[in-house]
């Protein structure tokens, strides 16, 4: 692919702008929309120019100082929870998916198979189709409004435990017998072998896992009445109040920028992690 | 240190009528000391006999015994073995140093005995500079010397090699077959050498135990299993080119063949069906004797390989490389020195004096 003609590689290059221009510009339009006044977002055509007000709406959105219709809980404690929530599902996801892979992997026990198929079946069914019964078993134990209600159903994880169980297959049989000669028992070899082969696959998925419990909606939702614990996610949708009252728009996107940061600055920081853990392994 | 016994050891997988038998009673004493060489062809059940010997593999039947303490039953880090794999299995997140120090510090040995063995191993084999990289920036041959080293600290009472030279280029290992020997000189520890490769086998044991479909075909010194082959596979396993085998009915002085009679330079030591041994290099062309049609010749430098057929079979003979190339379909008269023809029972295969 060393063909240079001029006239592709522009339409290349135009194709490849425009689809930022695309993604970049809803973004591009919430920054600036949180950085003018409720008054001067609702005027048509909206300026496209960043407004004064960044400082007063950031403060207004974080410590809960609006005015507008709805909700007004301040989005500092919310950032909290989201923040919480996701660190706590995606560690404990990798921590569970690397116990129960190493188990399928390293141990024969009866049902080994019959337990694998279980935990991939599983992989078809997200948490809206079994959110109901869940649900009450989370009521049922009084976990409602809490940081163990809002994050153990989550944190069972059948992609994670297939992707360390095919990472773990990878890993050579001798090296398990030479560990053995050498002394190593189980966990043992789990601890000083294992872990630091999987270092990058840990960290690819800890990148998914954190975005993916700092974007949970649906549950958060249903098991979480108090505004204390409302996740940021929630929060922005509680800020819109319904039917005639006025929405502090300008206060709506500050907390959607300050949404978004978290999960990109994970993204940005393990970025080279993120890649390697996905291609390639050390060994 | 210490002995090795194996007594009528037997490996199968699965059970019942399901069961796959690989080795079949297998019974070999290592006495201490001692470097063994298992050599065969690729399934023969020479790795899984070392398996079995380092507790990687569970035994089925029969004993295995290091140092007079029966092992069946003993994790292998409880038998004070080293072993060295064929792909070295470097703790490939671990340093050279502690690659070599890991067994050592699970044993709860102090950190400045560790250290002090470490080093030694290390002088000896060459790592000293290398004892902090990584195993993936190590050449193949530092990876073997690596694998080596981390048995070496261990001092154990012996050492298990699974065909650690096979992923060398040919040059390195001519060279770490030379160190290996050099070690075992030094240190002689009783070792278990696995390789198919008969020139490995001949060069470092010290006895060698040739297998085949998971039997043991003969036990023996590098001049016993080339001298006198106890089997026609060991004979035409162990030597390159292969041992020349005629098919034939001996009589007297002459071994009547299909595609016709040779006069023997000896009596045939018995009368009836019998397979008839020469090897390649024990044949010289002479003014009357059998006659070998040429088909083709290899030159190997110091000598020369003919091809060619003798009474219908297909017969190899090696000549000095001085001589010059007999033409294809010349027709030559070769003579066996009476001192190195090898008879054989074609229903057991097994050798007759």
């Amino acid at each position: 692919m060393v063909e240079r003609r001029p006239a592709l590689t522009f339409l290349a290059h135009l194709v490849l702008v425009l689809g930022v221009v695309v993604v970049a510009f809803p973004l591009y339009i919430a920054f600036v929309a949180s950085t003018q006044t409720a008054d001067a977002i609702v005027q048509a055509p909206m300026s496209l120019l960043p407004g004064s007000h960044l400082l007063d709406n950031y403060r207004a959105a974080l410590f809960g100082s609006a005015t507008g219709g709805g909700s007004q809980a301040p989005v500092a404690q919310m950032m909290w929870v989201s923040l919480v929530c996701a660190l706590i599902i995606a560690m404990a996801k990798i921590a569970i998916s690397l116990l129960s892979a190493f188990a399928i992997v390293y141990f024969r026990f009866p049902g080994r198979s019959f337990f694998f198929w279980a935990i991939f079946v599983t992989l078809m069914l997200p948490v809206e189709v079994r959110i109901g019964p869940t649900y009450q078993v989370v009521a049922d134990l009084h976990m409602l409004n809490t940081y163990a209600g809002l994050t153990i159903p989550l944190i069972a994880s059948a992609t994670a435990t297939f992707l360390f169980r095919q990472f773990f297959l990878t890993v050579p049989d001798e090296l398990v017998e030479a560990a053995r000669i050498d002394g190593a028992g189980p966990l043992r070899f789990f601890k000083d072998h294992l872990l630091p082969l999987s270092r990058t696959p840990i960290a690819a998925l800890f990148v998914i896992q954190f975005i993916y419990g700092w974007n949970q909606y649906l549950w958060p939702l249903l098991v979480t009445t108090n505004e204390d614990m409302y996740p940021v996610v929630i929060g922005i949708k509680r800020m819109i109040a319904g039917g005639d009252a006025a929405v502090e728009w300008n206060v709506v996107m500050a907390t959607a920028v300050l949404a978004m940061i978290p999960p990109a600055v994970v993204v940005v920081l393990m970025q080279r992690w993120f890649v390697k853990g996905l291609v390639d392994t050390e060994k | 240190m210490a002995s090795i016994s194996i007594r009528n050891v037997v490996k199968q997988y699965g059970s019942g009528a399901k069961a796959n038998p690989v080795i079949h009673g297998v019974s070999a004493e290592i006495p201490d000391g001692e470097f063994i060489v298992i050599v065969g062809p690729s399934g023969c059940g020479k790795s899984t006999l070392l398996r079995m010997v380092a507790g990687l593999e569970e035994i089925s039947g029969g004993e295995i015994a290091i140092g007079g303490r029966v092992v069946n039953h003993v994790e292998p880090a409880e038998r004070d073995i080293a072993m060295v794999f064929q792909n070295y299995a470097l703790y490939p997140h671990m340093s050279v140093f502690d690659n070599m120090a890991y067994g050592l510090k699970l044993r709860k040995i102090p950190a400045e005995q560790i250290r002090e063995r470490v080093d030694r191993a290390a002088q000896m084999l060459e790592l000293s500079h290398l004892l902090t990289r990584k195993p993936r920036e190590l050449s193949g041959g530092q990876r073997q010397r690596v694998a080596m080293g981390r048995a070496l600290v261990r001092e154990p009472q012996a050492f298990l090699f699974d065909e650690p030279l096979s992923n060398l280029d040919a040059k390195l290992r001519v060279q770490t077959r030379l160190e290996i020997q050099k070690l075992h000189q030094r240190l002689s520890v009783t070792s278990l050498f696995v390789t198919h490769d008969q020139v490995e086998a001949m060069t470092l044991a010290q006895r060698i135990i040739v297998m085949n479909a998971g039997r043991i075909e003969q036990i023996g010194t590098p001049e016993q299993v080339y001298g006198r082959p106890a089997s026609t596979f060991v004979a035409s396993f162990i030597g390159a080119p292969a041992m020349n085998l005629l098919r034939g009915m001996g009589q007297g002085a002459e071994f009547h063949t299909e595609g016709g009679a040779l006069a023997l330079p000896s009596t045939a030591p018995r009368a009836g069906e019998l397979i008839l041994g020469v090897r390649p290099e024990h044949v010289e062309i002479a003014a009357e004797g059998w006659p070998f049609e040429v088909e083709m010749s290899e030159m190997l430098g110091a000598e020369r390989l003919v091809y060619g057929r003798l009474a219908g079979s297909a017969f190899t003979l090696r000549m000095s490389g001085a001589l010059p190339a007999p033409a294809a379909g010349t027709l030559l008269s070769i003579q066996a020195s009476p001192d190195h023809l090898h008879w054989f029972d074609p229903s057991t295969g097994g050798r007759i004096e």
